[in-house]
């Protein structure tokens, strides 16, 4: 077996763990450690598909950021319980069956379908991902009006979320 | 060397469990990372066939831009509204916010 499939094998395998324990364990601050474990992992997939900036827009976005936000928010919403409540609602059952079912779906999808086979083709002597995702972003001609769009998006949500989480006394 | 049915079986299970965790959990702030989980598979189901498909154009990488600002304005909206409600009904579990049930 190829070395990089050995390697896409332990990093599906510490990703897919990570992500069973954000969603298992019953300490909030905990569960966003795990979220951190997961979203590493996910960025080494990303430096795997050769989406290099990807990668490193991965770990400084969602890891710096959202992540850090999250454990801002875990803090700021603490209560100081005795006995802490089970962290799954009355209907965690149907939450297992709903899933499963969902993923057996999916996987039957993806073997109906012929073409999920194909290994990665070769990437080209002058190919350089990371240039030309710049050029895209920025070009008339390409996808400016969505990166703006999504800029303003951003603008939009960050002002309203200071003004919904201002302390009005 | 690597087949594209790994990533996208990968990507499905890390869904999977993503909506596991939205479908199962109380405390809302655990429903946020399930979202996120779920958002993650998607970009690399995204980055995947853009890999994938002989690498023409960029917008697959470029779509997969797109939906790391969506979901950090998702995140901060989501965080700051429960924080707004946390200081108003002390609670954060998400079935004990239902003062729009009927």
């Amino acid at each position: 077996m190829p070395p990089v499939q050995i390697l896409f094998i332990i990093i599906a395998a510490a990703t897919l763990g990570a992500a069973l324990m954000v969603v298992t364990t019953s300490n909030l601050v905990h569960s966003a450690l795990w979220l951190v474990v997961a979203l590493f992992g996910i960025a080494v997939f990303f430096i795997l598909l050769d989406a290099a900036f990807l990668a490193v827009a991965q770990v400084v976005i969602y890891i710096g950021a959202i992540a850090i936000l999250m454990i801002f928010a875990i803090m700021l919403t603490r209560k100081m319980v005795k006995n802490p409540s089970p962290q799954f609602n009355t209907n965690w059952a149907w939450g297992i069956v709903i899933s499963v079912v969902f993923f057996a779906g999916l996987f039957w999808m993806l073997n109906s379908w012929p073409g999920v086979n194909t290994s990665m083709p070769a990437l080209g002597p002058n190919i350089n991902p990371v240039v030309d995702l710049g050029e895209a972003l920025v070009s008339p001609d390409a996808y400016v009006l969505p990166f703006e769009v999504a800029s303003v998006l951003l603008m939009a949500a960050l002002v309203g979320s200071i003004f919904i989480a201002w302390n009005r006394k | 060397m690597i087949p594209l049915s790994w990533f996208l079986v990968f990507s499905a299970g890390l869904f999977s469990i993503g909506l596991f965790g939205v479908l199962a959990r109380k405390n809302a702030i655990a429903i946020l990372m399930g979202i996120e989980l779920m958002l993650n598979s998607v970009n690399i189901n995204l980055v995947a066939f853009w890999r994938y498909r002989g690498l023409d154009g960029i917008a697959g990488q470029v779509f997969a831009v797109i939906v790391f600002a969506v979901a950090a304005a998702e995140v901060a909206v989501g965080l700051a509204l429960f924080i707004s409600i946390y200081r108003r009904r002390n609670t954060i579990a998400a079935d004990e916010i239902d003062l729009l049930k009927w």
